[in-house]
């Protein structure tokens, strides 16, 4: 599938409620992981990003330096964060704003409460560090928001380097 | 498409970046980079603007500006930058301690003979302390660690400043 890239409308627009048992959607989550897993370094992907304004996302933050817990390859859908503490800033990148990187306040613990592909049955995930992050920066893609909107400064930006 | 370099710095008041913004639109100039800040309470920005306009139009444009002699101007034409490949990888370098002469020399000197590389800097004076925060790209951050204990009696915070895709 194809990532679509800001200032693409799609991904400024609130992504509607899903029906988790729909086949589409199940279909959905596994192309998202497949265009997830094709994209080196990638540890997350929100249908809004390949333009599809929908609350449905997948994140695998597995092996990654920064993560503590980790519950794997996973999907949700209609996903909200219900409880955020340990606010702490961390620089981030997207696929969806390819040249830039910004500096972004998250959370480092949170519980996010969403409905499992296939069966719709609710989850619970409670988790922190890296994790906790991936899930908030999908979760604001399904709303409509991209990390320059939450930004901590006007010289929170960066151009988004490439190293030798 | 060519490019032009503006700065603009003096007293500060509101209303400079709309005066500056508009005048440059006017022209057909595309404003592309900036930053604006205060130092010391003085107005200060500096931006690079895209458009095939001549040096001495844009000074006339921007001339209303300097007319009461608060502000100052400079237009400059300027090639443009390739994006090249950085060197290193990034950290974030802190240090603060009682305000000195050359501080910032010593460090930026510093930083140059370990192999890096200051990519965004940002000094304040408040009182007595200095603070200075800088990006750097840096091939071995211990050997800047190293050269700054030789050459600096205050404490570093030297931290990975790399970003995670999300």
């Amino acid at each position: 599938m194809r990532v679509h890239t800001a200032p693409h409308p799609v991904l400024a627009t609130p992504g509607k409620d899903v029906d988790p048992t729909d086949p589409e959607i199940v279909r959905l989550t596994e192309s998202l992981f497949g265009t997830m897993r094709v994209s080196p370094g990638c540890v997350g992907l929100a249908a809004p990003q390949v333009g599809l304004s929908l609350r449905v996302f997948v994140v695998d933050v597995t092996g990654h330096p920064k993560a503590r817990t980790c519950h794997g390859a996973f999907a949700l859908c209609n996903a909200e964060v219900v409880e955020a503490t340990r606010w702490e800033k961390g620089r981030e990148g997207c696929m969806s704003v390819p040249d830039l990187t910004g500096d972004v306040r998250r959370a480092g613990r949170v519980l996010v409460v969403g409905q499992a592909p296939g069966s719709g049955e609710r989850v619970e995930l409670r988790t922190d560090a890296f994790e906790a992050r991936a899930l908030q920066h999908e979760i604001d893609h399904c709303a409509g928001l991209l990390f320059l909107d939450r930004v901590a400064g006007a010289h929170a930006v960066y151009p988004r380097k490439t190293y030798l | 498409m060519a490019e032009l370099a503006v700065t603009v710095i003096g007293h500060d008041r509101p209303g400079i970046i709309a005066d500056v913004a508009e005048a440059l639109s006017g022209l057909g100039l595309n404003l592309t980079d900036s930053v604006m800040t205060r130092l010391r309470g003085h107005f200060a920005m500096t931006l690079v603007c895209a458009g095939e306009v001549p040096v001495s139009d844009v000074e006339s444009a921007l001339d209303p500006l300097i007319r009461d002699g608060t502000l100052t101007v400079s237009v400059r034409d300027v090639p443009p930058e390739e994006a090249a490949p950085e060197k290193g990888t990034p950290y974030l370098l802190t240090v603060h301690g009682a305000d000195r002469l050359g501080l910032v020399a010593t460090v930026a000197r510093a930083v140059t003979a370990a192999g890096g590389n200051v990519t965004d800097l940002s000094t304040r004076l408040a009182g007595d302390l200095y603070l200075l925060i800088a990006e750097v790209d840096l091939p071995d951050p211990d050997a800047l660690r190293t050269r700054l204990a030789e050459v600096l009696d205050l404490e570093i915070s030297l931290r990975a400043a790399d970003s995670d895709l999300l």
